[in-house]
């Protein structure tokens, strides 16, 4: 961690830090604790008077049938976003590295919708499934099929679910893509003078091979429609129809920001940090033993 | 390639340009949409090819903006974004700079205490406290203004880590015979791990670039004065405004416009932009 070969201690490498602590402090950690704090708390209904109550908030909000739904809905997204995201860009990958000519040239095709922010992509597919105008609806109705994402909210959710694996795809690609070729070509050549088909080798080598870049991706995918989704949401349902498509984050942000419920949303925003805790010490745990400590 | 079996050659090339049709079309459609004008927009079904109004609503975004007049023009707001986005930037690039040449450089008390202070940051993503922090702007005077924008976001535990693992793969003969040559902490720091790191400089700063253009829940929560927004936030008024009076063709626009620059950014430095999102694996 240290260098072998370093400077003495004087206030340089106070002031160096300085900065990056200061900031940390102020809008890191102050504010999450501030949460924790307030998440112990029960604030009457004007504000004037707040209780310490320990876990009272945290009891009330597991015994909370509308929080345990948001939970449950925040896991099928989670998990269908990282499916749909993480598959696509699994065959994706698995069809470019195959290809020797004009392999950068799909990877350059496939890459930019990482840069297209959350709300906007959420504004697109809002555009293309507008009910009246949209595209889509345009030959859903064609075929016979009645959309509505705002009203119908297991169309709203698909809708939200599609917008999210979208951008995400190119993403997991460049990840997949990288794991892929970094396999040795002689393991795929000997199976292949082995009698290998194409799908056989796929399924007994380069996946069991590629599996901690598809067990990493899983975790960031996870992280991604956890909180990254929020504007795609935002832009396309607001949560709704009656909340079909409030997940945790959302939930958060409703309550505290519009609802103004600053007690209320602490326990809630706090759950959530040991959620992002959670997955972030395990994504460590995996990249600590990939990255060799010097 | 191993064996040459041209059938599944061209399943292969044809599931790529398949799965490039799929991820592109939303953004033809967006193209679409904005070269055409309002009377069209309204007609079902909407155009799947480009029509003659580009650049009138090219400058009408630009220059007037969309939504019936309470908007700002467009041209502002991808000033501020620029701004914002450069400002979280270099502001994340230098101070992560600074804090690992700490850490890796120098031993003094509480160093693994800084180390993990600043790793905790990581953990917490902006949408997780929504409130706090902007209760904390707000006591500072700082909202409605660049420095409300992008401060709260320039701390950064993935650029640390990054450039301390750069750090650590330099040479210790470096530093001896820097300081052979009567080199100080800093002009080591200027002269040699400066110019050391400059690709991974680059490659990270592709990726913060659009982190910070792309930042949305932050900018709509502390800004309400129009002078100040960004493109991105503007989005979500314009679509609510669609509400009522749809002027898909100008907010089509508008989404092109806020997503050309990182576009842009990610197509023209495709490699730095790959190695970065590769190493500091997010």
């Amino acid at each position: 961690m240290l260098k072998r070969v370093h400077f003495g201690t004087s206030i340089l490498p106070y002031l160096l830090v300085a900065p990056q602590i200061i900031v940390t402090l102020v809008f890191f950690m102050w504010p999450a604790g501030q949460a924790l704090y307030q998440s112990l708390l029960i604030e009457d209904a004007f504000g004037l008077s707040t209780e310490f109550v320990w876990f009272e908030n945290f009891e009330v909000l597991f015994q909370d049938k509308l929080y345990f739904d948001t939970f449950r809905r925040t896991a099928f997204f989670s998990v269908t976003v990282a499916g749909i995201a993480m598959g696509a860009a699994l065959m994706l990958a698995a069809m470019a590295d195959r290809i020797v000519k004009g392999a950068l040239t799909y990877r350059t095709m496939l890459i930019w919708p990482y840069a297209v922010a959350p709300v906007i992509a959420g504004a697109l597919w809002v555009f293309m499934f507008d009910p009246t105008l949209g595209i889509f609806v345009y030959f859903l109705n064609m075929i016979g099929i009645d959309w509505n994402h705002k009203l119908n909210g297991d169309q709203a959710m698909s809708l939200v679910v599609m917008a999210s694996a979208w951008k995400q795809i190119a993403y997991n690609f460049l990840f997949f893509i990288a794991a892929m070729q970094s396999i040795p070509k002689s393991l795929i050549e000997a199976a292949g003078i082995d009698g290998a088909g194409p799908v056989k080798r796929f399924f007994t080598i380069i996946f069991p091979l590629i599996t901690p870049t598809t067990f990493f991706l899983l975790v960031v995918n996870v992280v991604y429609a956890f909180f990254d989704t929020f504007g795609i949401i935002h832009a396309v349902t607001q949560g709704g129809p009656a909340k079909a498509t409030e997940i945790l984050v959302y939930k958060v942000f409703n309550d505290g920001f519009v609802g103004l419920d600053l007690g209320g949303s602490a326990a809630p925003s706090v759950v959530l940090m040991v959620i992002v805790i959670g997955l972030t010490v395990i994504q460590f745990r995996y990249i600590e033993k990939k990255v060799e400590y010097a | 390639m191993i064996e040459n079996r041209p059938i599944i050659t061209f399943i292969a090339h044809a599931t790529l340009i398949l799965g490039i049709a799929i991820v592109a079309f939303p953004i033809w459609i967006t193209f679409v949409a904005s070269t055409h004008d309002a009377v069209r927009m309204t007609q079902v079904p909407l155009p799947l090819w480009p029509g003659d109004q580009f650049f009138a609503n090219l400058y009408t975004t630009f220059t007037v903006g969309a939504g019936g007049g309470n908007t700002v023009p467009v041209g502002m707001m991808m000033f501020n974004s620029l701004i914002v986005a450069l400002m979280i930037a270099v502001g994340k690039i230098t101070i992560s700079l600074l804090s690992a040449f700490a850490i890796v450089y120098f031993k003094f008390p509480f160093r693994m205490g800084f180390f993990w202070m600043i790793f905790l940051t990581l953990m917490l993503p902006v949408e997780v406290r929504i409130l706090p922090p902007f209760k904390v702007v707000a006591d500072l005077g700082m909202l409605n203004s660049y420095w409300g924008l992008s401060i709260p976001l320039i701390a950064s535990a993935t650029a640390t880590f990054m450039f301390r693992q750069v750090f650590l793969t330099v040479p210790d003969e470096m530093l001896e015979a820097a300081r052979v040559d009567g080199a100080g902490p800093m002009r080591f720091f200027w002269d040699i791990l400066l110019p050391l790191s400059r690709t991974n400089i680059a490659a990270l700063f592709v990726i913060l670039f659009i982190y910070g253009w792309n930042q949305y829940l932050w900018p709509l929560l502390i800004t309400t004065d129009s002078s100040m927004f960004t493109v991105v936030m503007s989005i979500k008024q314009m679509l609510e405004s669609a509400e009522q009076a749809p002027e898909w063709h100008l907010i089509m626009m508008t989404s092109l416009l806020a997503m050309l620059p990182p576009i842009v950014v990610v197509l023209s430095m495709q490699k730095m932009f790959v190695q970065g999102l590769t190493e500091t694996d997010k």
